[in-house]
């Protein structure tokens, strides 16, 4: 098996396009998750039953099922009820849905690791409850919750690559686009491969410069 | 109902957890201004009763008042109907209380811990609020702290930012809960200094949960001795202190003072 420079050279065009692809899908997708994930602990929590219920069930249902299930059921099977979704807003949607379940269990657990003491203090001080939210307890849960969180931007990026399956142009199509043409499999796998673990490996160090800059509550 | 002057009145109010009864059918009240001390053995429900008056517990049985109001409760026609959340926090307002563990919040700056709830709830404005923290800092000693974060204060530091937290609220009840109990015996003796000061120069109702018999002795208007959820003795400092009538008080008392 011989490696071949010049076809490594030709492809990092493409290849580069397939990874601002890829980051585009990650930096998309966890947003999604941060926001969806809160707002999937916040429901979780409602005194209400019926909010409380069909959420826990909804946030399970999703957990439950592999993504690349929901990410066909997104992009081939959405459009037969007459919603079609581009390649990347289907794969945004799934990695975001997919992944706010289990940052949704993260916002939990920093939430529970508030002292109850603090939601004393705000009852003492009459604050009301969106404040105590907003003010109090969440900027506690937060940055309890970055290490996790971290942890999941690079797990939810190392999925990207199952965005393969709806025709989204990562590295890893850009990769199977080149052995087409060239037969190149060996270099554009490779390749790919590598892009990806650079990646990861940038956004595993941006993530511990996070973690230090607003891991702490003070 | 209440007497007139009864300012917070316990109503045959029961609270249990579990198996355990804690206030067993208990009547108290509370005259507007009065500085009240409740003292007792631990688990005698001393505690239960500052946190039903704060909300922090729903009495299982009974009826509180807080001037007019009932706290859990609001009159419908001529029955009593569970309050609304806005009724309780409309009654909870009058109320705030200085805990055991301080419980600021962490993540605020001490000026923006006094602050908060002024803004928030009474709706000053900020340059209101503002001065009024920096007076009460002043007050307890801390002056040139508006910038620190609470865990760069000491403990003693910290009950004192606490207290002019609650101050900030202008209550008219204050509850202080065993606030002394987690600090060294010389930092809780200022801390008592400082809320000697307050009580003598305010006209806010106090209810006191401490074991520190000295400062019970010298701020309060009056001793409700606790015993199994129930109060066995009720009179002034000087009655209680020199001449307890109860056999259970004299135990009690006689433990504290060996303990100090």
């Amino acid at each position: 098996m011989d490696w071949n420079w010049s076809v490594v050279g030709d492809f990092m065009p493409k290849l580069g396009e397939g990874l601002l692809t890829a980051l585009q899908a990650t930096v998309l997708g966890f947003l999604v998750a941060l926001v969806l994930g809160l707002v999937f602990t916040l429901l979780r929590r409602s005194r209400f039953v019926w909010i409380r219920a069909p959420f826990a069930f909804i946030i399970e249902f999703i957990r439950s099922t592999p993504l690349l299930v929901q990410l066909f059921f997104l992009f081939y099977v959405l459009p037969e009820i007459g919603i079609t979704l581009s390649p990347l807003t289907a794969g945004v949607i799934g990695l975001g849905l997919h992944y706010a379940t289990y940052v949704s269990e993260v916002y939990r657990a920093g939430i529970d690791a508030v002292p109850p003491g603090q939601w004393e203090a705000a009852t003492a001080l009459n604050l009301p409850k969106g404040r105590t939210w907003t003010s109090v307890i969440l900027p506690q849960a937060i940055p309890r919750s970055i290490p996790a969180l971290t942890n999941y931007l690079i797990a939810l990026f190392k999925d990207v690559p199952q965005l393969v399956a709806i025709t989204v142009a990562e590295p890893f199509f850009q990769a199977r686009e080149l052995s087409a043409q060239t037969f190149r499999t060996f270099e554009a796998i490779t390749m790919a491969g590598l892009a990806y673990l650079v990646t990861a490996f940038v956004l595993s160090y941006f993530g511990r410069l996070v973690e230090r800059r607003y891991g702490k509550v003070y | 109902m209440t007497a007139a002057t009864d300012f917070i009145a316990f109503d045959k109010v029961c609270k249990s957890f579990g198996d355990n009864r804690v206030l067993d059918d208990l009547s108290f009240s509370v005259a507007n201004g009065e500085r009240v001390t409740l003292i007792g053995p631990s688990g005698s429900g001393k505690t239960t009763i500052l946190r039903i008056l704060m909300t922090l517990l729903r009495p299982d049985d009974g009826t509180v008042t807080v001037g007019e109001d009932y706290l859990f409760h609001e009159k419908q026609s001529d029955a009593l109907a569970p309050a609304s959340d806005a009724h309780i926090r409309r009654v909870r307002s009058k109320i705030t209380m200085v805990f055991q563990q301080f419980n600021l919040f962490p993540n605020m700056k001490v000026l923006r811990n006094i602050t908060e709830a002024p803004m928030l709830v009474h709706g000053k404005s900020k340059d209101e609020a503002v001065a009024r923290a920096r007076e009460l800092l002043e007050l307890v000693g801390l002056t040139g702290k508006e910038d620190a974060y609470p865990s760069q204060l000491s403990g003693g530091q910290q009950q004192r930012v606490a207290i002019a937290r609650a101050l900030a609220v202008s209550p008219d009840v204050l509850l202080l809960d065993e606030v002394t109990s987690a600090l060294d015996p010389e930092i809780a003796a200022e801390v008592l200094d400082l809320l000697r000061d307050i009580a003598k120069t305010s006209d806010v109702t106090m209810l006191c949960v401490t074991h520190a018999m000295k400062f019970a002795k010298d701020v309060s208007h009056r001793v409700l001795m606790f015993n199994e959820g129930k109060i066995v003795e009720d009179g002034s400092p000087e009655q209680i202190f020199n001449d307890p009538q109860h056999d259970r008080t004299k135990t009690f008392l006689r433990s504290v003072i060996d303990e100090t």
